[in-house]
């Protein structure tokens, strides 16, 4: 295959053959797109790379065992086809996956587990059980110099070496390959059901996703939608109130799940809590939330910040001040995700000033490329961190061919 | 495998101990400086027993400005530097070198914030990992983790080693409930990864630092995430007349969709150990006891455990008991908790810490019965069972050099079979200096080399906590 990596696009069927690619590219510095099946492509800063080495012909599930609960699947496995799988068994992925097609003006459905993975992208279940990133087990990869390793294993606890399933999840494809992710898996509560307050103000409604997180009910999903985003949403009592809607989420055994959310009934009075979603409800709700039916079908810039939950509000006020924003928050205030106007830098600048004085960190989800060429899509680092970023990439990728740029520049 | 030997010691280092000694008193006044052969005795090994050193001399800062004044200096001075918490490693990784210097982080302890609106707490890492619960239970929260070292460990010790105990099985380890950390690097300078909110910015060094046994950094504070303590909880316990029994069990209740809080497993041996020193009822005449402790109300509690003994039933249990009291409950987990120091009364120990997939349990259980009789040793084996990671501890006679290097062996066994079986060599201990060798047995040289060089990102000269986590040999080639 020498000296054709200009031609294009290539999805090897195989390890041995990305091995053979990346270490060729490697020797050539033939900088390479990596991409799982091409549901984030327009995520990110742009790379200028004319050679893509995809995952998607690494299909399929190797190894699933539910009473060990865990799961591998080959990088390019579609995660429709997991979660499928997973259901059919009474199990799911915990971190609840969001699914961005929708955002992106494509459709749900189109990630895969790799992508999943290498974005470390994990929904409103975020709260309560963890992060992408916590419950990826092993992973197998192509590094930098086209060299196979794995990291980690197939058992739940593992702390032999350093565990560099951390460095690859989130890393955007920029230090190796993904072609393998052994993940865990945990049973679907037999039933979900969901309270909703109306009208609430930002701060009173992160008040109450705050006061419902510090309950020993083991709340799953708290969000909260500003009036225009709740609109979006299909269900009719949600959509008819034209009002903001917060929602407080309880999975469990169907006992248990009907006892807590009286508790937190009982709690929320002073905010008339005047909707419960029984289960069939509650899960087409939060399947909108995870694919981001509220962003659906528009073009305005999307940002994606984490920060701390009690200073969320306070945050949104100060860039409200100045820019037409639409918000949604989720993980109790933790994380938001803004709507900005079409300007030609998204908003960057009030979106910076304000994070760098709430703290947290802010991701471009949704921009024109060209909007993603000119400013920061990931939250830029302090010094030192971008020291230790340069490093790592080094350490794993010291040509720069994979992915090159599209977190950081240079990185 | 022969015993395990320790670097050669720099001479030009140990001939310059005594400015090295003035040097650090000048450059960190407030910090203690134990210099005497007594006073460094204490810190000559770990809870890994077996392996002794004594220091060039231990130093106890109070703020990370000393740590970083240390660090800074032992790093143009190429002085080697071991971190240590409480020394509670199993496997070494708080042993010095004859040519290190010992950094430990135990006067520094405060905690700096209790958030309860972000439910977070912020403390030095020098805290012991049960104080961060009674700091925050006042507020009615409380942190996860709990190995079972909790009144002695730190909280450092636990980020290095990405720590367990019996409650992970819902709440997660160490990795799983740590949103922050202040570190001190080796050349000095102090890092600030993450915050008060989740996931960190850019790659994920947070989870690349816990777990990196003390060979990336010294971290001196930490924000941890708090949960709020359940309305109630108790253990069951479940006996069983065989251990593939007892396995069968663990399997079925998973199976059925629940995630009990913890799912202990004791075999008789152990029973019968613990039962003596905490006398919590155990019953003596079965061959497996699972103790399952479930969370919620009272009716939520009842209805769980109803759930779980149907589930039992269908694996013939002996003996199904359900905790009646508070009391009982403590005492219950009390056997467990002591379970090494109880089984420590009568023996030495040497404590495996495996991890095998759940299925096979029984095969596991049978074929480290086997190897110990090969090798002619007693073993008991008490675990959490839930995540399929074993404790076997194979008893010996530390006295005996022999005797040391046999139970050695024995257990090298153990963890191969670990591995074959699709396990790992360690599950929460760490490899410390104790399963260095066998780290090829888990690894390939690439997955080796690659793990090196990200501990070049963070300590280019291998001065942190040198001759620990991988093969000697390997390291010197680097």
């Amino acid at each position: 295959m020498t000296g054709n990596l200009r031609l294009g696009f290539r999805a090897p069927n195989t390890l041995r053959e990305i091995s053979d690619l990346v270490a060729e590219a490697a020797n050539t510095k033939i900088p390479l797109e990596v991409r799982g099946r091409g549901s984030k492509y327009e995520v990110g800063r742009y790379i200028q790379s004319g050679s893509v080495v995809s995952t998607e012909h690494l299909v399929g599930i190797s190894l699933y065992e539910p009473t060990e609960r865990v799961m591998t699947a080959a990088a390019g496995t579609p995660l429709d086809d997991i979660r499928n799988i997973l259901a059919e068994h009474g199990q799911q992925l915990a971190f609840e996956p969001i699914d961005l097609g929708p955002a992106l003006g494509t459709h749900t459905g189109q990630s895969s587990i790799g992508g999943v993975f290498a974005t470390n992208l994990s929904g409103s279940r975020r709260i309560q059980v963890g992060a992408a990133r916590d419950h990826l087990l092993g992973v197998t990869c192509v590094n930098g110099w086209g060299e196979a390793f794995k990291s980690g294993g197939r058992v739940m606890k593992n702390v032999t070496g350093y565990d560099l399933c951390k460095a690859v999840a989130g890393s955007w494809g920029t230090l190796a390959v993904v072609t393998e992710v052994t993940m865990k898996v945990l049973p679907q509560a037999a039933e979900t059901r969901t309270l909703l307050c109306f009208g609430l103000p930002d701060q009173t409604a992160v008040d109450v996703m705050t006061l419902c997180l510090g309950t020993p009910f083991e709340v799953s999903g708290t969000v909260h939608l500003q009036a225009p985003l709740a609109a979006k949403l299909s269900d009719h009592d949600v959509a008819k109130g034209s009002a903001a809607v917060t929602a407080i989420r309880i999975e469990n055994f169907p006992s248990s799940a009907r006892y807590r959310i009286g508790k937190l009934k009982d709690r929320l009075a002073a905010y008339s809590p005047s909707v419960e979603l029984d289960n069939a409800r509650s899960r087409i709700f939060w399947e909108e939330i995870r694919t981001l039916r509220a962003f659906a079908s528009s073009n305005r810039p999307l940002w994606r910040i984490s920060t701390t939950p009690s200073r969320a509000a306070k945050l949104v006020a100060v860039i409200a001040r100045t820019l037409d924003i639409r918000v949604a928050y989720d993980w109790s205030g933790g994380l938001i995700w803004l709507e900005a106007p079409a300007t030609t830098d998204a908003g960057t600048v009030e979106i910076r000033r304000a994070i760098a004085e709430y703290g947290g960190h802010a991701t471009l989800i949704r921009a024109e490329r060209g909007t993603r060429a000119s400013v920061d899509v990931f939250q830029p680092l302090e010094a030192s961190l971008a020291a230790l970023t340069t490093r790592l990439k080094a350490a794993f990728d010291p040509a720069g061919i994979l992915n090159p740029g599209r977190m950081y520049p240079g990185v | 495998m022969s015993l395990l030997t320790l670097p050669k010691p720099d001479e030009a280092i140990l001939g310059r101990r005594d400015e090295i000694i003035r040097q650090l008193r000048k450059l960190a006044p407030n910090a203690t400086l134990i210099t005497d052969q007594e006073g460094r005795r204490t810190f000559e090994t770990d809870a890994f027993t077996a392996y002794r050193c004594m220091p060039l001399a231990v130093v106890l800062p109070e703020s990370t400005e000393e740590v970083s004044a240390i660090l800074r200096y032992c790093h143009y001075n190429k002085v080697k530097v071991v971190p240590r918490g409480a020394g509670t490693s199993l496997s070494g990784g708080a042993l010095p070198l004859e040519d290190s210097l010992v950094l430990g982080i135990t006067r520094m302890t405060r905690v700096l914030a209790i958030d309860e609106a972000n439910r977070v707490a912020r403390v030095e890492t020098g805290i012991t990992n049960i104080a961060i619960t009674k700091a925050a239970a006042v507020h009615g929260f409380f942190y996860a983790p709990d190995p079972s070292s909790q009144l002695a460990c730190t909280l450092g010790g636990n980020i290095a080693t990405n720590s367990g105990g019996a409650h992970c099985l819902k709440y997660g380890v160490t990795t799983n409930n740590l949103l922050a950390v202040r570190m001190v690097m080796m050349n000095g300078e102090v890092i600030d990864i993450g915050g008060d909110y989740l996931d960190a910015p850019g790659y994920d060094f947070l989870g690349l630092v816990v777990g990196s046994e003390g060979q990336f950094g010294v971290v001196t504070e930490a924000t941890v995430r708090l949960l709020k303590a359940p309305e109630g909880s108790r253990p069951m316990l479940l006996g069983f007349d065989s251990s593939e029994a007892a396995g069968a069990c663990v399997a079925g209740i998973i199976a059925a969709g629940i995630v009990p809080v913890a799912i202990e497993f004791m075999d008789k041996p152990a029973i019968q150990v613990c039962e003596n020193f905490a006398g919590a009822g155990y019953p003596l005449d079965v061959e497996a006891l699972l103790i399952v402790e479930v969370e919620g109300s009272r009716d939520e509690i009842d209805a769980l455990l109803d759930t779980i003994a149907e589930i039992a039933e269908r694996y013939r249990p002996r003996v199904v008991r359900v905790s009646k009291s508070a009391e009982e409950s403590a005492s219950i987990w009390k056997g467990r908790k002591a379970a090494f120091g109880a089984i420590g009364q009568i023996s030495d120990y040497y404590c495996m810490d495996g991890v095998i997939p759940l299925s096979k349990l029984p095969e596991a259980l049978t074929e480290v019965g086997e190897i110990c009789r090969r090798h002619r040793f007693r073993v008991v084996n008490i675990f959490h069972a839930g995540d399929g990671n074993l404790h076997p501890l194979i008893l010996y006679n530390a006295n005996d050099h022999a005797e040391l290097e046999r139970a050695e062996m024995c257990g090298a066994e153990i963890l191969k079979l670990c591995v074959k079986l699709g396990g790992c060599l360690t599950g929460e201990h760490g490899v410390g200096i104790e399963k260095r060798e066998l780290m090829r047995v888990q690894y390939t040289a690439a997955d080796i080399a690659q793990q090196m060089r990200v501990k070049g990102v963070f300590d280019p000269d291998w001065l942190l906590n040198p001759a620990k986590v991988f093969p000697l040999e390997g390291r010197e080639r680097q």
